[in-house]
């Protein structure tokens, strides 16, 4: 069905549905799929897309930041971790502020190539930076297999891996926001399978469509989830069925348990969510960062900067509602991390919302 | 950062887990590990230099046609 035809569908449900609906876009690539087409602006009034916690940069807290620092300030190391958390500001100032002072710290395109940079570096450390959801874990659980199996002690990973069932878990416990339906992340459920979201329907009776990222099939997954809140069921959907199948990938998923076990964590804005973390098995502790290098303690350091990044992860508020919000901070000038990254819900409003968004 | 790109694998390695990748004409080595029995024509999704699932032709059909209209829409 085209775009045209999916709107029509869609207002038309709205009307029927007589009310406002939220609906969560979990993953920030949706997010930033939905603003970039502009279907947000197409949408009937009554259908308010919120943007969730699914950036993995975005929660991930002050203190990793800082203790990644702290890591590079050694001449020893080289710090390898993906382009997003860059620019990202801890207490103590940011990755790149390191890098521009001479610290050795690598942009990566792919966990592999830290690997690599470990195989051609036999006499320094190589620390990953572990971030990502259930979409990225199992790439960095592979890198770890394979650094044991080659026999490769230079490598490890610093950890702040997250998965995203018990956020989603949270926000439905929580009072702040109602959330009527649940627009799934297609790549994290390419490895996790449809399954994991039927709590969210049980327990909750929340409606959970798992949606594709073209705006076709943003926009079906849409009039899909009001199909549901019509006939007054909660069920999982997959509408991204080229990708994504009920039990997921077995292959990814037992190369995650084998090196990676739950840990109660913190998200930004979300306090501690208990076994939403993942640390590294004790059969593989040579290769936790965190464990290898025992002499850097970082602690949490509190910063009174006015940011609201973790009211908007929860959807508390809009990114507008920010004092900060297009003032003091902007792309050039971020003072959260949902202004730094790619997939950032403040990165987003300030490069394509309305004026009265 | 949960970005993914279907692309088709034109050549694999002896090893088994990596693979040459056609990306809308740029190529580029994939390692697909984490998928069952990679074989040269199978179109992947590719996640941060990794396979993590296999399109069937009807996905790629599916997908191909998604982008059509998504074309003609914007003409």
């Amino acid at each position: 069905m085209n775009v045209d035809k999916l709107i029509e569908s869609i207002s038309n449900k709205s009307d029927r549905i007589g009310r406002k609906v939220n609906l969560m876009e979990v993953c920030g690539t949706h997010t930033m799929a939905a603003f970039r087409s502009g279907i947000r602006t197409r949408l009937p009034q009554q259908v308010r897309l919120l943007s969730g916690p699914g950036c993995p940069v975005c929660v991930t807290s002050d203190r990793y930041i800082d203790h990644a620092i702290e890591l590079a300030m050694t001449e020893n190391r080289i710090i390898t971790t993906f382009g997003d958390m860059m620019r990202v500001p801890g207490s103590r100032g940011s990755l790149s502020l390191a890098k521009a002072r001479g610290k050795d710290i690598r942009v990566i395109y792919s966990p592999q190539q830290a690997l690599v940079a470990a195989r051609k570096n036999p006499g320094r450390e190589v620390v990953f930076l572990g971030v990502g959801f259930e979409t990225t874990t199992p790439l960095v659980a592979w890198t770890i297999q394979n650094a044991f199996s080659q026999k490769i002690p230079n490598y490890s990973v610093l950890c702040a891996h997250k998965t995203i069932m018990p956020a989603m878990r949270a926000l439905c416990d929580s009072d702040d926001v109602r959330v009527d339906g649940f627009l799934c992340p297609g790549h994290v459920s390419v490895i996790t399978g449809a399954e994991i979201y039927q709590p969210l329907c049980r327990e909750y009776h929340a409606p959970c469509v798992i949606a594709g990222f073209e705006p076709e099939d943003i926009l079906l997954s849409i009039d899909m989830l009001l199909n549901q809140i019509i006939s007054g069921e909660a069920s999982v959907e997959i509408q991204y069925t080229r990708s994504v199948t009920t039990e997921g990938n077995k292959l990814a998923q037992d190369c995650v348990n084998d090196v990676f076990e739950p840990c109660d964590v913190p998200w930004r804005g979300m306090g501690v969510i208990p076994s939403s973390g993942l640390s590294v098995r004790s059969s593989y502790k040579g290769y936790d960062a965190e464990l290898k290098f025992p002499d850097i303690r970082v602690n949490e350091v509190k910063r009174d900067t006015g940011c609201r990044c973790g009211d908007v992860l929860r959807a508390v508020i809009t990114p507008s509602e920010c004092g900060l919000f297009k003032k003091e901070c902007t792309p050039d000038n971020p003072i959260g991390p949902c202004m730094v990254s790619s997939e950032g819900t403040c990165a987003a409003y300030y490069r394509y919302s309305r004026i009265d968004e | 950062m949960c970005l993914a790109v279907p692309v088709k694998i034109v050549s694999l390695s002896k090893d088994r887990y990596t693979a040459v990748v056609d990306a809308g004409g740029v190529r580029r080595e994939a390692n697909v590990a984490m998928i069952e029995e990679p074989q040269v024509g199978d179109y992947i999704l590719l996640h941060a230099g990794f396979a993590i699932q296999k399109w069937s032709t009807d996905d790629v059909k599916e997908y191909n046609e998604i982008i059509q209209r998504r074309e003609n829409s914007s003409e």
